[in-house]
């Protein structure tokens, strides 16, 4: 079975100002939601208390809300997963202790239905809070700097500085789509971005080297020619693996759990975006930097050729 | 023949024989079982002998036994037999061993021996409390300070040199002395540098008195505090070690400049145990103030010179002398004994400096009342919602010194029901300086298993559709493709159980992921020979150019994951690093298999034909 028999001949440099358009689209969209609704930042950050619960029958939930304000417990109630799971979410105070808070829930809750069971407890200080947001920044932009440094290293300048932008664009659709829909942002979406970045630049590379591998070839071509033919060639590959991947991450989505779904959605957004920027944009972007041939002649292929001994 | 060193098909067999070997003990899972500790003394094999006996003969089944780290864990195969043999051998050795129920793996003892070990299993998926508790620090440098207060005062009171006072300042870390005079202030200095000869002093003058300056350096203080987080670490885990806690496995951790992290595997409540560790109670002993009446003071709220007005339990007022005989950090030993004639008691050891302190104290005092002093540290938050530290002192026992002693006495007019709490804290040591809990995430045990069951649920079923795609659309060499990441999982099960990391959910989806991104290298590598073959390329060249074309590929692209995994390996705690963990590890696992594990098999299958007409691609 094959899905790209023929090699494909898509014009994507001839395009890119439509794909240049998409993706502006895209980002301004995001920041604007972020920057509008906000994140739904986790207890991770925002410090408070979360108590996980789960009932034998489906509770009434607003019955749940007014058992808990008549106990003078001021906190959010939601169904999450399926509706036998109730979370109770309390800002954060000072004076909380895991223990005790649960209890007291569970014991209000006990009231509507005894069969219920108290799942989880998190208690996280506000300072504590603060500091792992702090730290997920942090480790956001130490990624990106550290990548940049190896596409740097490794790629012509304008080359890299084609992957970089396209490497910024995904982080920022995950985070609108994390606005939009108000899913709760937490430390796994952290990493979940993380992952992302590392994976996304993956495909970018991959058409990086081909362009590199047929701008010495093909010394003749235009380096526009060049960069679509390398799309284009990898192509069946960069949508083969992205969907081998998005496969896989769906079955997180569906199967992980509540635990895992802020984290499967991030991937699967992530992914999409990723394959999205490394065809349309990291290439068009370095050619709008002025890319040509001859800076992709500058420096010889570091790969020694194998010898096999064999006959 | 295609050409592929035999010498790397080899390779790559040995280290898949390895893994599988490694991989092993996972399969065997896990059952009830019982952990049996022994207080500050390890449980030997004669121990394990007559417990195994002792089943035995009250017919319980024992399915395995073993002795780890001083510690004896038996297995059973059921949750009642479990039970039943805690009650048997709490009946028949009361007293003799600490039990805590638990979770062994039911892997074979050759295995064992041979130090296999299966996936730990973080808290996410085993249930448990993970704690984070802040130390203050700036408590640990006060208390420092405080400490010098007290020496540079009984310096100066047994060279009997007139001072004015001594001040302690804290936020500038500076300990003066006053002097009223020149000659005062020489004798003084002097006699403070006889007793304490490491510690630079500096000369002043405050409001034209000469004085003397101690100055904390920074370096000074970084250690200080670094000391206090490591003696808070030591505390907790002899705290949590004790047989009173019986907590199984319990891991306590430095996390950051002032942070510790416990994690306390299978506990449901943390109530009892955070009462515990968060305890910063420690004792000092005293001489009474017996030529001063305590009521007067308490009346007049006049304190005479050299005395500090104490409370008993019975708020009955006690004047004690300033000086210390011996504080708690001089504490070796301390023993809960219930039945004295005297009441309960708590005995007590010292250390050699405490015991020479103590020897000359009742050498010189005999017929002089002592006292004991209850000191409770906690953190509480006042009607403005800042934090206060509240210390509650008690004088516990005044005694009469009959005879001379040093490094082991008794201490009775103990609480019955505290005494033995009270002997744990002090056997464990007193906390360097207190500690607040910032961060507490507890899982219970069925939302651990529900959580395995849908991490395995997604993890077989993200692989069996990557195994289906990829046998589908690549034919032979899909399946080749498909051995090479079954074989890939096994390693990286392997290699996790080998370096002993905890899985935990975000680390299954980081497996999922890593099944995913182990596909890649294998498209890489088989697009490319499908892309040769088009060119018109034969069937061998095409294989040995796909190999060898994607590898600079295959390598670059995976730098930049692997750069992600570390940086969130560095920045993450808890189950995010359990996820980074996984990643790396993952990131290297399939790079090996997917480039030389597959072209082993790729040379298995076609490389011994004579000729190759066509790839099954």
């Amino acid at each position: 079975m094959e899905f790209f028999h023929k090699a494909t001949r898509f014009p994507f440099m001839n395009t890119r100002k439509v794909w240049y358009g998409l993706s502006a689209v895209l980002i301004v969209a995001s920041l604007a939601l972020v920057a509008i609704r906000g994140l739904n930042l986790g207890v991770d950050f925002t410090g408070g208390v979360t108590v996980e619960t789960n009932f034998p029958q489906a509770p009434n939930i607003d019955q749940l809300r007014a058992a808990l304000a008549k106990a003078g417990i001021d906190g959010q109630v939601q169904a999450f997963g399926s509706s036998r799971d109730i979370l109770v979410r309390l800002p954060p105070d000072p004076n909380a202790k895991g223990d005790q808070i649960g209890a007291h829930i569970m014991e209000v809750f006990s009231a509507v239905d005894g069969g219920v069971k108290l799942q989880s407890t998190e208690v996280v200080g506000p300072q504590v809070g603060q500091e792992l947001f702090v730290k997920g920044a942090w480790a956001l932009v130490a990624t990106l700097v550290l990548i940049a440094i190896y596409v740097l290293l490794r790629f012509t300048f304008k080359l890299a500085m084609g992957a970089i932008f396209a490497v910024l664009h995904d982080p920022i659709c995950v985070m609108g789509f994390f606005a939009l829909t108000q899913m709760t942002f937490d430390l796994t979406a952290i990493s979940a971005i993380l992952a992302v970045i590392g994976y996304s630049l993956n495909d970018t590379v991959i058409v990086f080297d081909r362009v590199r591998e047929r701008a010495r070839v093909a010394r003749r071509l235009s380096i526009a020619h060049v960069i679509d033919e390398s799309i284009n060639q990898t192509l069946s590959r960069t949508l083969m693996t992205k969907l081998v991947t998005l496969l896989v991450v769906l079955a997180l989505l569906i199967f992980g759990g509540e635990t895992l779904h802020g984290f499967s959605a991030a991937l699967v957004i992530g992914i999409i975006a990723g394959t999205y920027s490394s065809i349309y944009i990291s290439a068009a972007l370095a050619l709008d930097f002025g890319l040509q041939t001859d800076d992709l002649m500058e420096r010889k292929l570091t790969k020694p050729e194998e010898v096999d001994g064999l006959p | 023949m295609i050409a592929y060193p035999r010498w790397k098909i080899a390779l790559v067999a040995v280290v898949l024989l390895i893994g599988i070997l490694l991989a092993l003990p996972n399969l065997f899972g896990e059952e009830s079982a019982l952990q049996l500790a022994r207080d500050r003394a390890v449980v030997t094999p004669a121990d394990r002998t007559s417990i195994e006996q002792l089943l035995k003969d009250k017919g319980v089944v024992v399915s395995g036994a073993f002795l780890d780290q001083g510690r004896l864990t038996l297995r059973f195969g059921s949750k009642q037999d479990q039970l039943k043999a805690r009650d048997i051998i709490m009946d028949a050795r009361p007293d003799a061993f600490t039990i805590a129920l638990s979770q062994a793996s039911r892997v074979p003892e050759w295995m064992r021996n041979l130090g296999l070990s299966p996936l730990k299993l973080g808290l996410d998926l085993r249930g448990g409390v993970y704690l984070v508790y802040q130390v203050d620090v700036d408590g640990a440098v006060k208390q420092l300070l405080d400490h010098h207060e007290q020496d540079f005062r009984a310096s100066l009171r047994n060279a009997r040199i007139p001072y004015q006072d001594v001040q302690v300042d804290y936020p500038d870390n500076r300990v003066r002395v006053l002097f009223r005079d020149a000659d005062s202030f020489k004798k003084g200095r002097a006699a403070i540098l006889a007793d304490s000869r490491n510690l630079t002093l500096s000369d002043t003058t405050v409001d034209g008195s000469p004085a003397l300056e101690l100055r904390l350096t920074p370096d000074e203080i970084k250690q200080r505090q670094d000391y206090a987080v490591q003696q808070n670490i030591v505390i907790l885990r002899n705290r949590l070690n004790s047989p009173e806690l019986a907590v199984s496995e319990p891991q306590v951790a430095r996390q950051g400049v002032d942070r510790i992290a416990i994690q306390l595997p299978g506990l449901q409540n943390s109530a009892e145990v955070k009462k515990i560790l968060g305890k910063t109670a420690t004792l000092e002993f005293r001489m009474v103030d017996e030529n001063n009446n305590p009521f007067d003071a308490m009346a007049t709220g006049r304190v005479p010179l050299g005395s500090k007005l104490y409370y008993t339990r019975e708020k009955q007022p006690v004047l004690l002398k300033r000086e210390v005989v011996v504080t708690g950090d001089q504490l070796t030993d301390a023993t809960f004994q219930p039945n004295t004639q005297d009441g309960a008691a708590v005995s007590v050891g010292l250390d050699s400096r405490g015991a020479a302190k103590m020897l000359k104290n009742t050498q010189e005092n005999i017929g002089h009342l002592m006292a004991v002093v209850f000191i409770d540290r906690s953190r509480e938050k006042n009607a403005q919602g800042v934090d206060v530290d509240k210390t509650t002192e008690e004088v516990i026992n005044r005694a009469t010194i009959r005879g001379v002693f040093s490094n082991n006495f008794q201490i009775t007019g103990v609480n019955p029901i505290e005494g033995r709490e009270l002997a744990l804290l002090l056997r464990a040591g007193g906390l360097a300086a207190p500690l607040t809990p910032v961060e507490e995430r507890a899982i219970g045990p069925s939302l651990g298993q529900d959580n395995i069951d849908k991490g395995v649920h997604a993890m077989v079923f993200g692989m069996l559709a990557a195994f289906l795609f990829m046998a589908v659309y690549y034919k032979i060499f899909g399946l080749i493709a498909d051995a090479v990441l079954i074989a890939n999982v096994v390693l990286l099960v392997a290699f996790l159980s080998l370096v002993g990391a905890a899985l935990t959910l975000p680390g299954i989806a980081a497996v999922v992921l890593t099944v995913g991104m182990a596909v890649d290298a294998n498209i890489l590598i088989y697009e490319r020979i499908r892309e040769e073959l088009r060119n018109g390329v034969s069937p061998r060249a095409a294989i040995t150019a796909g190999f060898d074309r994607a590898f600079s590929a295959i390598a670059d692209s995976n730098v930049t994951a692997l750069i992600a995994g570390l940086v969130l390996w560095l920045f993450g705690a808890g189950a995010v690093r359990g996820f980074a963990v996984v990643l790396v590890i993952g990131i290297a696992t399939s790079m090996f298999t997917s480039l030389m594990g597959s072209r082993a098999l790729v040379q298995l299958i076609y490389g011994g034909k004579r000729k190759v007409e066509r790839l099954s691609i």
